[in-house]
């Protein structure tokens, strides 16, 4: 039987290596919006882990619900980049500033 | 459970592997399906943890819906690549600082000489992890489940309206320019000599 903490340090990984990949690939958004996604899966296998183990299935139900809101959060965001990129034919995060006063 | 072992630490260390693939890869492509290949692995981690119902959703709606579409924007869209990937090696030493730093911190926390060690419950024969999900879902939270379906349906919309072109030979009337629309621009009043 695998311990509680094994899942905990694999999801503690997934998510440290994900944060890199933010500061790293500060410049390209489909990547940030990848990392993003990994995030929220090492948090989602923190909550089923702890449903598991503590043998509750409200974790469970707080995953449901955060797989809804990751997926309209993604297709928002692909939307967005979309646009983004017709209109200005980049997707550089540091190019975007035409909002800067 | 020595088989059990066997499957966690085989999927863990395949999944940290797609994860470090997702972040280092050169081509946004790669970093796609790499994240595919995270996804699958984690169902399996999700799966040992008798979470069924939910690690077939992730397989559906991660690796089915949101992935494909990653990977069409990833594709319609002529990224130059170059330009982006050249900060990258500055922040290299700052990103493996701030990941040694949680991971580290986290580790020390969850270990299990600082931490409750827990036994889960072995499911029984006849559990179905589906049915009595289904059972909580449909009481206890209705109410978000509905508040749920609102969301997906506002994000159907905001997305199709954001990138919906349509027709460029459609025609409609241009709103701006009816508005605009004054007494001269309709009406043009010659002087011409009345006949006889």
């Amino acid at each position: 039987m695998m311990s509680l903490t094994g899942y905990l340090i694999v999801g503690a990984l997934l998510f440290g290596i994900s944060l890199a990949g933010i500061i790293i690939n500060r410049k390209n958004l489909i990547l940030l919006l990848m990392c993003v996604e990994l995030m929220l899966l090492a948090v989602n296998t923190n909550f089923i882990a702890f449903s598991h183990y503590l043998n509750d299935l409200q974790g469970e139900i707080f995953v449901f619900f955060i797989l809804t809101v990751a997926a309209a959060e993604a297709a928002i965001g692909l939307a967005i980049l979309m646009v983004l990129f017709r209109k200005r034919r980049t997707i550089n995060v540091e190019e975007l500033n035409t909002l800067k006063g | 459970m020595l088989i059990e072992q066997i499957v966690f630490i085989a999927f863990s260390l395949m999944l940290i592997f797609a994860a470090i693939m997702v972040v280092c890869s050169k081509n946004a492509v790669t970093s796609a399906l790499y994240l595919v290949y995270a996804f699958f692995n984690s169902a399996v981690l999700w799966m040992l943890m008798q979470a069924e119902f939910l690690s077939l959703v992730l397989i559906f709606v991660y690796v089915g819906a949101v992935m494909t579409l990653f990977l069409f924007v990833v594709m319609m869209l002529n990224i130059n690549i170059e330009n982006l990937r050249r900060s990258r090696m500055k922040y290299l030493p700052i990103g493996i600082l701030m990941t040694a730093l949680i991971v580290g911190i986290v580790i020390y926390v969850v270990m299990p000489e600082h931490y409750i060690s827990l036994t889960p419950v072995k499911a029984t024969e006849h559990y179905s992890n589906i049915s009595s999900l289904g059972m909580v879902l449909y009481t206890h939270y209705l109410y978000p489940f509905e508040l749920a379906a609102v969301l997906l349906l506002a994000a159907i919309i905001g997305a199709i309206s954001l990138t919906h072109v349509g027709n460029p030979k459609r025609k409609v009337q241009n709103i701006n320019k009816q508005i605009q629309a004054n007494k001269q621009s309709r009406l043009r009043i010659i002087k011409m000599p009345s006949e006889k």
